[in-house]
């Protein structure tokens, strides 16, 4: 009998002679986004916007020479040798009121124009760009954390505690975000917040980066609960348990490293729809609250300036798309190559 | 079914109810300020703030200023602004709620139909470049700020373009009534309902064309392929029927959640005035009975619209029925 059986240095060599897989599934999706030559180019586009941003005091103190958070309602600046007012007397309809300067197209002197107050457009997009990035990525940060505890505890634990997680989502779930978002806003810009030794005052930029974080965690912690619902039924978590592995242990070593890749992919898609967010908010003017600036606070300012100087609305409002463009297709890519049956959508 | 009806209505009025008592703790517990001087909104007297006290009965228990609220809101509906003094704030809302109602219908007649039409092509082009091009148009369509949208359509159709042919014909800014003047009506709504309608034409676009793409592996559409049926009739009348089911359900939340006050940023640009923007002068004010108002009223919209998809959803779909 035993001589039918090939010998263990014969089983050995037919093993090693199947290649091994020689990347985890992470190399592999890591591989797979890297090829995806869209998806990188929506990156670098991304990291393109995220260190202009960055730069902003650099343009503000060395290319443009401006202060663009003071008001400068009386300057004037030098075009091809001639003065020119920032703010100049209306010469449309009647002739009353006034209009700041129009684009020069010129990277050191007023790129954009001024705004209402004077104030350079080109420098505050990127100071905006800043807050605008920051929010987004800040509320996400605390959104994802919130949310997969959630759904981690709610889907793991079940009973009574998934009983009153699961309801109060559903009752957050049911409130039209943007009203959620705005009723935080209005009870808090006012006064701030404060809750025992922790205190956010009410230009905060905490402030918008909570109410944003909170009105989405549903929407995240719903799917991480399902898949959760489900990975608890599977045999390996069975199995530790019927090792006596503990709780959670179970759920840091078998369940977190499961949903990790759901996780993953809402990053830029979330990044993506927070920063709209913001900028509706800051539009409506309970976001970014003055002297900070944010995309959405300055296409509020050029709101009044829309027909006379459009460029002050239109180029914040062309920043927001390419970033939210950017952060969408990466999104897409990210999904195919982590968990293309992944069905994700964020309202 | 009776027993799905019952069960879908006693969850409807539960969470109705956690959103009422969220709304209230929103508005009167959170820990800052006194609530009266936020219901009085800015810069008010000790005399009004007095009189809020009255009237919200906030030197009482919290559970009973929550039922002196809701009493206010539903069965009295004598809740009246502190900033517009003797305005009464429920009838105003009901008087705004046409202005909404049209905006989004209209706008959802668009989507609906655009929609249908870029997942269809798409689907039906897989791979080409037709395809990849919607997609891509679809994408651009969700990345834009729809107040930001709408403020460029104005710019286009009011100022640069409008003494050409093309745009002659746009009205001013604001809302006429059907009633009054339906050509009118039409024609000062038709740049919002498009404006308002790209996003969801790029989202629900590319949400059917995945739909239909999977529904194209399914089995029984391999054998309406192998019976010999046209490509054209089993895309339209065999997958695109399976994939309109997760279309209805995502078309009932966003619907509610529209006429609900996520119109609001494109009431704001278009100068219509509806119950977004009624919030949006209420913002403005921190006129808080009106939020209150119509922030309960809103979110009440969406819940019943919510219920009314799933009992449509179980109409549609046996399987629903029986779980």
């Amino acid at each position: 009998m035993s001589s039918s059986l090939p010998a263990t240095s014969d089983l050995g060599e037919g093993l090693a002679a199947v290649p091994r897989p020689a990347l985890g599934p992470w190399a592999r999706a890591g591989r797979k986004l890297v090829s995806d030559r869209v998806a990188m180019g929506a990156l670098g586009l991304f990291i393109l916007i995220v260190l202009a941003c960055l730069a902003a005091p650099l343009y503000a103190t060395y290319v443009a020479h401006t202060d663009p958070f003071t008001s400068n309602v009386e300057g004037s600046i030098t075009i091809d040798g001639q003065d020119v007012d920032l703010i100049q007397p209306s010469t449309e309809g009647l002739g009353l009121g006034s209009v700041p300067l129009g684009p020069t197209w010129d990277i050191h002197n007023y790129f954009l124009g001024a705004d209402g107050q004077g104030r350079d457009v080109a420098a505050r997009i990127l100071y905006g760009g800043r807050n605008s990035l920051l929010i987004g990525g800040t509320s996400t940060a605390i959104c994802l954390f919130l949310a997969a505890l959630t759904g981690l505890v709610s889907g793991f634990f079940g009973g009574v505690t998934d009983m009153l997680i699961s309801r109060l989502l559903d009752v957050l779930w049911a409130f039209p975000i943007y009203l959620l978002a705005i009723s935080l806003s209005i009870v808090l810009i006012s006064h701030g917040f404060t809750i025992g030794p922790f205190e956010i005052t009410s230009g905060s930029l905490w402030l918008p980066i909570w109410i944003i974080a909170i009105v989405y965690v549903p929407y995240v912690a719903r799917p991480i609960r399902g898949q959760v619902l489900a990975l608890k039924e599977s045999e390996f978590v069975l199995a530790a348990k019927g090792l006596g592995v503990p709780d959670w242990r179970i759920l840091w070593r078998d369940i977190l490293p499961n949903v990790m890749t759901t996780i993953i992919v809402f990053v830029p898609l979330m990044v993506a729809v927070n920063m709209l967010t913001e900028s509706a908010l800051s539009f409506l003017s309970i976001g970014v609250q003055a002297p900070d600036a944010s995309w959405g606070t300055i296409i509020q300012d050029g709101q009044d300036l829309i027909y006379t100087r459009p460029w002050v609305a239109i180029a914040p409002g062309i920043a927001i798309v390419l970033t939210v463009l950017a952060l969408n297709i990466l999104g897409d890519g990210l999904r195919d190559a982590l968990d293309p049956r992944a069905k994700l959508r964020i309202r | 079914m009776v027993s799905l009806l019952i069960r879908r209505f006693a969850q409807m009025i539960f969470v109705m109810l956690g959103i009422s008592i969220l709304v209230f703790l929103i508005f009167f517990a959170t820990p800052g300020a006194d609530p009266a001087s936020r219901i009085a909104g800015r810069n008010a007297s000790p005399e009004v703030l007095a009189a809020v006290r009255a009237s919200f009965g906030l030197d009482r228990p919290l559970p009973i200023q929550y039922a002196v609220m809701m009493r206010r809101l539903f069965i009295d509906q004598d809740l009246t602004s502190f900033v517009n003094r003797g305005e009464v704030v429920v009838p105003e809302v009901m008087g705004a709620a046409p202005v909404t109602l049209s905006l989004v219908m209209g706008a959802a007649v668009f989507w609906i139909f655009g929609s249908i039409a870029i997942g269809l092509v798409a689907a039906a082009t897989k791979g080409s470049f037709l395809d990849r091009l919607l997609m891509v148009l679809g994408l651009i369509g969700i990345s834009m700020p729809v107040y930001w949208l709408g403020e460029i359509v104005n710019l286009i159709t009011q100022k640069e373009l409008h003494d050409t042919w093309l745009f002659s014909w746009v009205p001013q800014l604001g809302y006429t009534a059907l009633t009054e003047d339906p050509w009118l009506w039409f024609k000062s709504l038709l740049l919002p309902w498009i404006t308002l309608a790209i996003l969801y034409i790029g989202l629900y676009g590319r949400v059917l064309r995945a739909s239909l793409v999977e529904a194209g592996q399914e089995d029984y559409i391999r054998t309406a392929r192998s019976k010999g049926l046209s490509e054209s009739r089993i895309l339209i009348r065999h997958a695109l029927r399976t994939s309109l089911i997760a279309f209805v359900t995502l078309f009932g939340l966003d619907f509610g959640a529209l006429v609900g006050g996520s119109a609001l940023l494109t009431e704001v640009v278009f100068a219509l005035h509806g119950v977004g923007r009624l919030t949006y002068q209420a913002l403005l004010d921190l006129d808080l009975p009106v939020i209150m108002a119509t922030v309960m009223y809103a979110s009440f919209f969406v819940v019943f619209a919510n219920a009314l998809v799933d009992i449509l959803y179980a109409i549609l779909d046996p399987r629903v029925r029986l779980a």
